[in-house]
């Protein structure tokens, strides 16, 4: 435990943390820009550099590590006089319009430029990096490269956590800037649309793309505007509004959403409980009819588009199951059409998500059941709610609590627990254990799901027969399941993959994240699942009326021709 | 009556006197009996006579070669790697060019001794992209030196084996620093890592690493056949042996001379380099490369060693001497040395991919005679900062030649600030 000396305080810290840790100990807090809690160390902003020893060179906090004896100043003029030059060499190269971008009041950038006290002139040019030209080709992303400071924290999410490349510094020198390699745009580059790039990065360089006015315009029409909300939507919206992460707002979410003027608001559980029935079906029937094992699940667009791109001869592991807001847009616009004697064509069909890649995936041509008209015709982050919430005026807080429509408002704790890695996994074992055995399960809570292990695995014995589970979230740990599969060594029935790190409520449309935030998140959605009355799919009244009044029976035609999809190899390049 | 000038050949002792592919002719002037006295030492005893001669990398940065290596032999791993860094990109020096041109045997035999002392079997020589005719000749001179049992497996009879293989370079003179060619070579951008970890214990693909410049290893086989005595009684007590000097710029005789350290610069430019060409004026001398010092013609009477040039505001680095003749303009000279550092700047830090664009930026008001002296005064305070805060020795030395153009030639500066010119 050596003993160090910080801006003239004794203390005693742990082997091996770095100065910035020991600071925090001491109640420093240092300004970071490139540091990011959970991202390997890059040491590249500089912004944290302190005196060490009075060494000729600062050394930036977040690298360096304590030792024996060290005697560090955090803020002596030296140190105060290197940031103050160091944000000066950021700031010019950064458009001061902070007024109109979406990161303000957000904006790690603003806010050590506030902390740092730094009100002067700049003493140079200001300049626009990689000519500001944006890039407007995603459906989920935006890039706005004059905003970048180079950080690179994108460029490792993209690579280390999702290994999906489609970030990299490009050019070099004052010239150097983040995108993808090659000079394509994010469309035409393997980028799967999961928006982590954007909850890394610390400016609005990189944001979710913002269809709220179409919403609002749908509003303002004579279009009857149905909406669902994902199960992890309850879990995040609140925090998105300035609330503690982990504070569920369900029904305050469903009030503020009618008070802007969507005619009915669904809940997307219901259609995860359809989605168990399904795919619980589908592998039953694998298993029993030596179809292709193991079988993944489909409800995470990043996943699909990953999978297809990287693993393009494997997706016949691939479960059929269209995603829970894919089979609501489906039974949106013809059953409930029906129901309720509506045109498709003058329905408006919104989904809430915590994700940026359902923006991609709800544009694939073989969403729409009728002709032309998608099945959903927008997807709106959390964080895109959040905006249109604080628009309309509402003070979200003190909403009163309001139920969800029916008959899709009623949904499962299996179907809620969606939101987190594992969850369908859970769900699916909730059910396929019973249909199986026949029985009640004697606990409904499988623990080795749960939790953020990058590959979590679990065993079920089902009267003999041993079903073996994985599951991954997170790209590089998907791709590590993948190899396997592809190997051949990958001996499990079934494997859950989220793209997200942690599920859904890491999603990219979510408030911005860390591993802290998420822990709040994922105790939110086992404890919403615990509280609630109903925690089996199977067990979901509407969904089985749904099938004797409409489906007929999980995998029957109708299942087949609005609930289940097929899948694209897609080739680089 | 001075005595003239005589140069003292340790590292260039073959040059011109074998046919440098053919490794019986470097065998003939005594060659890889260093590597055969190492075989029959301890690693602990090779590193000793290392350490003891006073051996000093001749990269730039001058740290002790024999330290540097316990430190990977302390560290215990299944593969440790001997890299020569032979991407010789700082401009107006041209030594290792020669060293390998004329004898690369003797690099191969430096690198083999450093093998076998840190535990290494596999060596990598980075080089420099700009040296095309060198891959061919080195291919050339290692597929002989494998063929007659001094590289490959069991070396000269013993249970040791070593293999060198050649990597190029791509055209960034941020490659020369260790860890971004450390990048360069696993096929990634060249771009530095931070330290620590120190290459020595975490390098090439994770593995220690030594990575010595051409020079230093040179020197390794002479030091292991004559002794660390030997090798300390050359140059100066700080800096034991010889430095290659490439005398360039406006000089009469410009090349590539070696001399013991210690050797003055003034004697050099005008004894070794017959003074300024064409019979005019020495305005300045910049050493140590692009990075290095800019100082004045009243300042050049000094002892070049490491150390000493240090206490005179100047630097060694690489061992290059530009001469600068007095029809050239200091701020002009400053703006063409900038615009080198904002083209080869990697852009990963901030202090280095801003920071020198910045300094140019302001030099550039000099040099249209609108400067200012809060401009001076901007530009030594952002130079403070990036040689203290870059991430690396590139962006840590950029400002050098800025930061001793204005102290030595203030005056010049001046005259440009009030829309003159000198």
């Amino acid at each position: 435990m050596p003993n160090i000396t910080i801006d003239g305080q004794n203390l005693q810290v742990a082997e091996g943390i770095t100065i910035l840790q020991a600071a925090q100990k001491a109640g420093i807090k240092i300004p970071t820009l490139c540091y990011h809690p959970d991202q390997d160390i890059k040491a590249n902003c500089r912004i944290c550099v302190v005196e060490v020893n009075n060494g000729r060179l600062l050394v930036p906090a977040c690298a360096g590590t304590v030792a024996e004896g060290m005697v560090i100043n955090t803020n002596n003029a030296r140190v105060r006089k290197a940031r103050k030059n160091i944000l000066e060499l950021i700031l010019a190269h950064h458009p001061q319009d902070c007024l109109k971008c979406s990161r303000s009041g957000n904006c790690e950038l603003q806010a050590i430029t506030q902390e740092m006290n730094f009100n002067e002139e700049l003493p140079y040019e200001l300049a626009v990096r990689n000519n500001g030209i944006k890039d407007l080709s995603s459906v989920s992303i935006v890039r706005d490269p004059a905003k970048c400071i180079d950080c690179q924290r994108c460029v490792y999410a993209c690579s280390q956590y999702q290994t999906v490349n489609a970030l990299a510094q490009c050019g070099r020198s004052f010239e150097s800037y983040v995108a993808p390699p090659f000079g394509v745009d994010i469309a035409d580059s393997p980028c799967i649309n999961c928006g982590q790039c954007v909850q890394a990065c610390p400016v609005g360089a990189l944001t979710v793309k913002d269809d709220t006015d179409e919403v609002w315009d749908a509003i303002e029409s004579k279009k009857l505007v149905v909406a669902q909300t994902a199960p992890a939507v309850r879990i995040t919206l609140a925090e998105a509004l300035g609330e503690d992460p982990g504070v569920v707002s369900t029904g305050r979410l469903v009030t503020a959403m009618k008070r802007i003027g969507f005619d009915m608001v669904f809940d997307t559980d219901f259609t995860a409980d359809l989605t168990i029935l399904e795919e619980g079906n589908e592998l039953l029937q694998r298993v029993t009819n030596g179809g292709v094992l193991p079988m993944i699940t489909s409800c995470s667009p990043g996943w699909i588009r990953f999978c297809e791109t990287f693993y393009p001869d494997q997706l016949d592991h691939l479960s059929t199951c269209k995603s829970p807001q894919q089979m609501f847009g489906a039974l949106f616009k013809t059953y409930y059409a029906n129901k309720i004697g509506a045109n498709p064509a003058d329905m408006f069909s919104v989904s809430i998500m915590p994700c940026t890649a359902k923006k991609f995936e709800c544009k694939r041509p073989e969403m729409c059941s009728n002709p032309g008209i998608p099945d959903v015709d927008v997807v709106l982050t959390v964080q895109e709610l959040a905006r249109m919430i604080k628009e309309a005026g509402l003070d979200f807080k003190n909403l009163p609590e309001s139920e969800y429509d029916l008959p899709f408002g009623l949904g499962s704790g299996a179907g809620e627990i969606f939101g987190a890695t594992g969850g369908v996994m859970e769900a699916a074992l909730r059910t396929v254990y019973e249909v199986v055995m026949g029985k009640p399960l004697p606990s409904l809570d499988f623990e080795v799901c749960r939790g953020f292990e990058g590959v979590k695995e679990a065993s079920v014995d089902l009267n003999g027969l041993v079903v073996k589970v994985a599951v991954a979230h997170g790209l590089a740990n998907a791709r590590k399941v993948m190899d396997a599969v592809r190997a051949g060594t990958a001996d499990y029935h079934f494997i859950e993959i989220m793209a997200c790190p942690g599920g859904c409520i890491g999603g990219g449309g979510n408030p911005i994240k860390n591993w802290a935030k998420m822990e709040k998140r994922k105790e939110a959605v086992y404890k919403t699942d615990k509280e609630s009355t109903l925690r089996k799919s199977h067990e979901n009244t509407i969904v089985d009326a749904l099938y004797k009044d409409f489906l007929v029976k999980p995998l029957g035609e109708k299942s087949h021709h609005l609930l289940h999809t097929h899948y694209t190899p897609r080739v680089f390049k | 009556m001075k005595k003239s000038m005589q140069e003292m050949r340790v590292v260039l002792r073959n040059a011109g006197k074998i046919d440098p592919v053919k490794v019986e002719d470097y065998v003939a002037q005594g060659g890889y009996k260093g590597l055969q006295k190492a075989l029959s030492l301890s690693q602990d005893q090779i590193i000793d006579i290392i350490k003891n001669s006073g051996l000093r990398g001749r990269g730039g940065a001058g740290f002790p070669t024999g330290m540097k290596w316990s430190f990977t032999k302390g560290v215990s791993a299944d593969q440790k790697y001997i890299v020569c860094n032979a991407d010789e990109g700082e401009p107006g020096t041209s030594k290792d060019l020669q060293i390998m041109k004329f004898d690369p045997n003797s690099l191969f035999e430096g690198m083999a001794i450093a093998g076998f002392a840190v535990g290494a079997t596999y060596g990598y020589i980075y080089l420099r992209y700009e040296y095309p005719s060198l891959f061919p000749l080195l291919e050339e001179a290692l597929k002989n030196a494998r063929a007659k049992g001094y590289l490959g497996k069991n070396i000269m009879g013993s249970s040791f084996d070593f293999d060198i293989e050649i990597r190029s370079g791509a055209g960034a003179y941020v490659c020369g620093e260790e860890t971004a060619l450390i990048e360069s070579i696993e096929g990634k951008r060249g771009e530095p890592r931070y330290k620590p970890p120190y290459p020595g214990v975490a390098g090439l693909w994770g593995k220690p690493t030594v990575v010595n410049n051409v020079e230093t290893l040179v020197n390794v086989p002479q030091i292991l056949v004559n002794g660390a005595e030997w090798f300390k009684g050359i140059g100066t007590a700080a800096c034991a042996g010889t430095k290659i000097f490439t005398l360039c710029g406006n000089v009469a005789k410009p090349g590539v001379y070696e001399f013991p350290f210690g050797v003055n610069l003034k004697t050099i430019i005008e004894e070794v380099g017959g003074g300024v060409a064409n019979g005019k004026g020495l305005l300045a001398v910049q050493t140590g490369g692009s990075s290095g010092t800019i100082i004045r013609a009243d300042q050049i009477d000094m002892a070049m060693d490491i150390d000493n040039c240090a206490k005179f505001g100047a630097s060694l680095g690489s061992g290059s001497v530009l001469v600068i003749d007095d029809s050239n303009c200091i701020v002009d000279l400053v703006n063409n040395l900038m615009e080198f550092f904002v083209h080869e700047s990697c852009g990963k830090c901030t202090p280095c991919r801003e920071g020198n664009q910045r300094l140019l930026e302001f030099n550039k008001k000099f040099v249209d005679g609108v400067g200012t002296q809060k401009d001076i005064d901007q530009m030594l305070s952002l130079s403070d900062t990036m040689m203290q805060a870059a991430l690396c020795g590139l962006g840590q030395a950029s400002p050098t030649p800025v930061v001793t153009a204005i102290k030595n030639f203030k005056d010049k500066y001046c005259k440009h600030a009030e829309g003159g010119k000198c």
